[in-house]
């Protein structure tokens, strides 16, 4: 597989639009849109609107076409986990990146040398996607959205002990629950019902789409339903799933005196948790921590690694001590999202 | 220790009194003995481990993983402590998590040197919660916003007790209150208050105006002057000679000269002042010497305390609480004739006619240490709480400025949907060089409440409307609102970019009719410095 002539950054590499493959004349995740792009899932920062061509898996494309109004411009090709398909003098696979619904790696090959773009990642079970597969390479694009050693997120079911325990001890009170509306929604109704909560569980309007397209998707959510549809006293002592920005929303004033709760990477931080006005933060990240970072570069042995959005010199830092040519990678277009 | 390290999670993230209290009592009453007992003495400040070190933190977090990552760590959270508890990994094989009481009896008998060892099994065996709580116990600084009445009242509701009865017995009883639960939730015998210099729950005044006190009879109550110190009380018999703050709080340690100058048996409630040749030092004054564990000679020369007395509780072993105020108040008197002491006065009575006379009275008193009056019934006997018929308090009529709106914060619980944090300015020259001749806004203090509901809707979309920009929680308005600001004193202070510091400031009135030019400068504000 190794080629050590050729040199990783002549064929792919950042340019203003985004990360530009130049045998295989395609964009993965561009920030901008472009003639034809591979997407590694459907969050907003990686998976944008207009493009001519987009490459991605079924789930994903769906996701996409959910987001932005049927995408009829855009001609889509579908590519199923594990499949490969040659994009110009590139063979291109998408394996399963364990980040959300559909989420993939891009996994590209030319002149028998081989780049993972990991998109973003994480290593714990996830009951609604399947689990990141290492796939050995020479380069390694990781995310460091989390690669700092202060973030080990903690177990989700203790987690969501949390969440049923303030249930328990304060019955009357709506426990509102800030989650984003792709992925981290229907994971934690997953794992609610994991941990036997099997009431109905109400959504913000924001959420219905995406749940219903889980849905579709063979994710049994159990009891839901739009919290539109209730008169308040239901809301006493129930979970009811909004996006954070709607918190601090006068939406969120039907609810007599509820409990904040959110649900975020972030949380692990009590400064950062603050800010963000959690009364009840629960650490649930759809990113791979500290350990899951460095536990992964073990696992895909590229002797070169590309850091990427994210907390980059830590995880450098890391990677060299460890003897691996590392180095960030500057893109365009990424945010610190919803972690 | 892992059920005590999520309450203090808990608490550290909720705000409102009531869902504080359900957390303790829950916990409280969940918990085995000696854990809770530990607890309840940690909340209450009750616990102190002088050999384990807090500086030696940084050093295990750079043992760990390198000083680079560390810095980088440490430079992220921003707290010490909490960035060891999260780079800390859990090592399954160290067996199971220490309970808290193994945690207090094991720091309480280490010695320094075996401290470190100690700790860092600990903190192999415990989750990052746990290895926060533990190193938060371990610095003495808790910070979840619990006071020690608040702990109290907490223990009270489990046993369905007034939180008074708790005080009246609190003093008596040391880590970890075995006999305190046991009558609290088992049927075991309330504990005795044999313990000397015990503290007896204080009567409390309700407020009053101008307009209700046509309702009393004047013949039926006798004033004071309302001294603008702290209220304490002073305690002491078998030996034992303490000094504590309203809320049952133990200040002995912050006030030796006082604790020193007690050569007598009783209990009396006095207004705990500063006092320099014979007169009374404003607010600030006595602030610089509380919340201190020990105080250093300079202070107490340039600072010295004094307490002005106005009730006696006890006197020798003689409980005095039943007696009508008039006749506690022969008795006080009497005692202070006999034997004049340097650090204790007496606060004297005013007499007036009727309510115009005593309105007459308060307008003309214009010294900076009188906050307004003290009505009491002269036949009320000392009942612990705030009742409500017997004793007033009527404030001096505060003061008032117009300041600007600056910024906005959202509030906590009911109110966290809400910008309901204001901060306001008043106005000074430019300080920067470029806009010279031009004024800027100082912020001059912030108030979260003296406005209705209604108000606060209004507020709320007034802030939402005018944003100019966004930081964290906090919200940019453009400066054009005025709001009347209602305070009761003013002050220097070195930590306000304006250098003054308002006294419980609250929102009077939104003046929607006062352009922001028109509201008042922060040279205004300093001429109403006492």
């Amino acid at each position: 597989m190794a080629n050590d002539t050729l040199n990783p950054r002549s064929w792919l590499y950042p340019t203003p639009r985004g990360l530009y493959c130049e045998p295989g004349d395609f964009y993965v995740d561009p920030a901008v849109a472009v003639p034809r792009a591979v997407i590694t899932h459907g969050h907003g920062d990686h998976a944008r609107p207009g493009h001519r061509a987009a490459l991605a898996t079924p789930e994903t494309l769906a996701i996409m076409r959910a987001r932005f109004e049927d995408m009829p411009n855009t001609t889509q090709q579908p590519l199923a986990y594990g499949e490969t398909v040659r994009l110009g003098e590139v063979d291109v696979r998408l394996a399963p990146a364990g980040h959300i619904l559909g989420s993939a790696q891009a996994v590209l090959a030319f002149k028998g040398q081989r780049i993972v773009v990991s998109g973003d990642f994480k290593r714990r079970p996830d009951p609604t996607c399947p689990p990141f597969e290492p796939v050995p390479c020479d380069v390694f694009i990781t995310e460091a959205t989390f690669a700092l050693p202060v973030f080990h997120h903690p177990s989700d079911a203790g987690e969501i002990g949390k969440l049923l325990r303030s249930l328990a001890t304060f019955p009357e009170r709506t426990h509102l629950v800030g989650v984003y509306a792709l992925g981290k929604c229907q994971r934690v109704i997953k794992l609610l019902r994991a941990a036997g909560y099997d009431k109905r569980i109400w959504l913000h309007g924001a959420l219905l789409p995406l749940c219903k397209l889980y849905q579709d998707h063979g994710i049994d959510l159990g009891d839901v339903a739009p919290a539109s549809d209730a008169i308040l006293e239901t809301f006493k002592g129930a979970i009811v799933l909004c996006p954070p920005s709607a918190m601090a929303d006068r939406w969120s004033r039907r609810f007599a005196d509820p409990v904040a709760a959110l649900c975020s990477g972030w949380m692990g931080v009590r400064a950062r948790a603050r800010q963000r006005g959690a009364e009840l933060p629960l650490v649930i990240s759809d990113h791979a921590d500290w350990a899951e970072l460095t536990q992964t570069l073990k696992d895909v042995g590229a002797p070169k690694v590309w850091v990427t959005h994210g907390r980059e010199e830590a995880l450098v830092h890391y990677a060299r001590s460890i003897g691996i040519d590392a180095e960030a990678l500057h893109l365009a277009g990424r945010e610190e999202e919803g972690a | 220790m892992q059920a005590f390290a999520q309450l203090l999670d808990s608490l550290s993230f909720e705000s409102a009194r009531n869902a504080k209290l359900r957390l303790i009592e829950t916990y409280l009453r969940a918990a085995p003995d000696p854990d809770r007992g530990w607890a309840l003495a940690a909340l209450t400040g009750g616990l102190e481990f002088p050999a384990a070190k807090p500086a030696q933190l940084r050093g295990f977090g750079q043992e760990k993983i390198g000083e680079e990552l560390f810095a980088l760590s440490y430079d992220y959270v921003g707290d010490l402590a909490e960035t060891l508890a999260l780079i800390w990994e859990t090592d399954p094989a160290s067996g199971p998590p220490p309970s808290l009481g193994e945690v207090v009896e094991t720091l309480q008998r280490a010695t320094k040197t075996q401290t470190p060892a100690i700790l860092k099994r600990w903190l192999d065996a415990l989750d990052s919660t746990g290895r926060w709580a533990l190193l938060k116990l371990l610095t003495g600084a808790l910070r979840v916003g619990v006071s020690v009445r608040l702990a109290k009242q907490a223990a009270a509701n489990i046993g369905h007790q007034p939180v008074d009865a708790v005080e009246e017995i609190w003093h008596g009883l040391s880590p970890p209150y075995r006999p305190l639960f046991d009558w609290l939730l088992s049927d075991g015998p309330r504990p005795q208050t044999n313990a000397g210099g015990a503290f007896l729950p204080p009567m409390l005044a309700n407020p009053i105006d101008r307009a209700e006190l046509d309702t009393l009879d004047p013949a039926h109550f006798r004033a004071e002057w309302k001294w603008d110190g702290i209220r304490v009380q002073v305690a002491a018999s078998g030996g034992v000679k303490r000094l504590y703050s309203r809320a049952g709080e133990d200040v002995s340690n912050a006030f030796p000269d006082i604790v020193e100058a007690i050569d007598f048996d009783g209990v009396f409630d006095g207004e705990l002042l500063v006092r320099r040749e014979e007169a009374v030092a404003p607010f600030n004054d006595l602030q610089q010497r509380l919340n201190r564990k020990s105080v250093t000679p300079k202070m107490l020369k340039e600072h010295p305390a004094h307490v002005r007395l106005y009730d006696v509780l006890q006197l020798g072993d003689e409980d005095l609480r039943g007696l009508p105020f008039d006749e506690r108040r022969a008795r006080l008197e009497a005692w202070m004739a006999a034997t004049p002491r340097a650090r204790f006065d007496l606060s004297p009575l005013v007499s007036f006619r009727d309510w115009p006379h005593l309105a007459e009275l308060r307008e003309a008193m214009k010294s900076d240490g009188i906050e307004g009056l003290m009505l009491k019934r002269g036949d009320s006997s000392y009942l612990a709480g705030r009742p409500k018929g017997p004793w007033f308090k009527w404030k001096r009529d505060p003061m008032l400025a117009d300041c600007v709106l600056m910024y906005a914060q959202r509030g906590h619980g009911k109110r966290s949907s809400f910008y309901s944090d204001f901060t306001f300015g008043c106005w000074r020259p430019a300080r920067s060089e470029t806009v010279e001749g031009k004024r800027e806004l100082a912020p001059v203090g912030k108030a979260y409440f003296g406005f209705t509901d209604e108000e606060l809707r209004w507020l709320d979309k007034w802030v939402r409307d005018h944003t100019t920009d966004r930081f964290g929680p906090v919200r940019e308005v453009t400066q054009e609102l005025v709001l009347e600001i209602a305070f009761d004193g003013i002050a220097r202070s070195s930590r306000h970019k304006s250098g003054l510091a308002l006294r419980f400031p609250r929102i009077h009135r939104i003046r929607r009719d006062k352009p922001a030019a028109e509201a008042d400068t922060v040279d205004t504000l300093l001429q109403l410095l006492p």
